[in-house]
């Protein structure tokens, strides 16, 4: 399902790495027949100023899998997330959430998803709880205290609860933002590097939440240069 | 604690959140008055601003009281719109820097509104202290009583004008370098009429003309702004964030 059609010279080419990896989570109860696929986007060309980054870009995403974005350094993984989301227009092709076009209604395809991009949208001068309860107002979502304060203590984060953002470790804001994705409602995760600045302890739960995200019919999308705990559905070289 | 264990549902109702959520204004106006709120000194910048500029103009000019009298409303106005300008680039750097513009354009609610609620704070934290602050300062300059109220009025409706045209400029010169000075070049001309009513309106007064016509044109202009501001402004951010 993922992979390049005839890349021509002017494009770095796609390489397929694998389909439903052997011995993943979904391979065996998932056909590409079974069920339609969730996410879906066909012959996506994108480019950063005159550069072209990837073309002829096909992908298909069913309830349960995940999309690992591989790539070197300024090969399009953000962009492609970007471009996802409906951030950044694609020069070409069509992009498909539950069989509508991403286009045509983009109110109920951003309350299906969560996007956790690469600056950590977080306000250095509000605490912890609040950047957590800003976000989610900023999301629509009903503020939950005590949601909050649970997902602070999943993340590890209960004794930093009021503490200015500023005064957070790198992993610490990453945890912090990843918290938001306990309390947003959300079908659809892409996730921009999550995996970076984390501790071994923080991998294995953000795993963890992936995994369950997953097992509730979830999708992710996720770009990350780390070794990812559990494996891929599918994969994805740019 | 077992609720959160798996993670938040994939989805919720969205008639249950529309009744406990509050309106898109309100959440960024609240925002950015928390965020103004500890960082206090950035409020007061614009404030200081306005007062230390003002205050040089009799020092400078020495005691001469008809042609303070003369000057006042105009520096008065020009040195609100100098204030307004100052705060300007902060409008929306931080929020394009950390992402936070991003999640707001990603939002279910309208990036339209959300902005709104910015440019609402923007005014309360830099135009509204400078309202408040002018009758005393348009004393330096010997205004008497209702060539006060009228700088008041006209600074009321004029500062909010300046807070809508001046966040269309900010948005156009996000993310540009030097973008400082490009504000500044963008937005002052667009200025000129605010100020050419506005101190107009100090000097009608003054002169015994009657002031209606020329609150009425500021009035409009306000009217025009809060009508096409929000619109361009949002515009311009989403082509500063492709």
């Amino acid at each position: 399902m993922v992979g390049a059609v005839h890349p021509p010279p002017t494009a770095r080419p796609l390489r397929e790495i694998n389909g439903p990896a052997p011995g993943g989570p979904n391979d065996a109860t998932l056909h590409p027949m079974a069920s339609p696929a969730l996410l879906h986007a066909t012959d996506l060309a994108c480019s950063r100023g005159e550069r072209l980054l990837f073309e002829g870009l096909d992908l298909a995403l069913q309830a349960g899998e995940w999309l690992h974005v591989k790539g070197a350094n300024g090969s399009g993984k953000t962009t492609l997330l970007r471009t996802l989301v409906g951030l950044s227009p694609a020069d070409k092709g069509r992009i498909e959430w539950c069989g509508h076009d991403i286009r045509d209604n983009p109110e109920s395809y951003r309350r299906d998803f969560a996007y956790l991009g690469h600056p950590a949208a977080l306000k250095d001068d509000l605490t912890a709880v609040e950047n957590l309860r800003v976000a989610l107002e900023i999301d629509e979502v009903a503020v939950d205290e005590i949601a909050l304060d649970a997902a602070l203590q999943r993340m590890n984060l209960d004794d930093r609860r009021d503490l200015r953002a500023r005064q957070l470790s790198a992993g610490q804001r990453r945890r912090l933002l990843l918290a938001r994705l306990l309390v947003r409602p959300a079908r659809l995760w892409v996730l921009d590097e999550p995996f970076a600045p984390l501790d071994a302890a923080s991998v294995e739960t953000l795993g963890g939440l992936l995994q369950a995200h997953l097992d509730r019919g979830g999708i992710g999308v996720i770009t990350s240069h780390q070794s990812v705990p559990l494996p891929p559905s599918r994969e994805i070289a740019l | 604690m077992s609720a959160i264990a798996e993670g938040a549902a994939l989805t919720t109702a969205v008639p249950a959140r529309a009744a406990r959520t509050r309106g898109s204004v309100m959440v960024a106006l609240r925002r950015d008055l928390l965020l103004a709120a500890r960082h206090r000194s950035e409020v007061l910048t614009a404030l200081s601003f306005f007062v230390v500029v003002t205050s040089l103009f009799p020092l400078g000019i020495g005691p001469e009281p008809e042609l303070l009298r003369r000057i006042g409303p105009g520096a008065l106005w020009v040195a609100a719109l100098l204030a307004t300008l100052l705060g300007l680039p902060r409008l929306f750097a931080s929020d394009h820097a950390d992402g936070t513009l991003e999640q707001m354009s990603l939002s279910p609610r309208s990036f339209a509104l959300q902005i709104a609620g910015k440019m609402a704070a923007h005014w309360l934290v830099c135009g509204l202290p400078l309202v408040l602050m002018s009758p005393l300062l348009g004393l330096q300059f010997g205004l008497d009583g209702e060539s006060l109220g009228v700088l008041f009025v006209s600074l009321l409706i004029g500062t909010p004008l300046l807070s809508l045209i001046g966040a269309i400029g900010a948005a156009l010169t996000l993310g540009v370098r030097g973008g400082g000075a490009l504000l500044a070049l963008i937005v002052l001309p667009l200025y000129i009429p605010a100020l050419v009513f506005g101190s107009g309106a100090v000097e009608a007064q003054a002169a015994g003309v009657g002031v209606r016509a020329h609150l009425s044109i500021l009035g409009a202009m306000l009217v025009l702004a809060l009508c096409f501001a929000t619109w361009a402004t949002t515009a311009a951010l989403r082509i500063a964030m492709e």
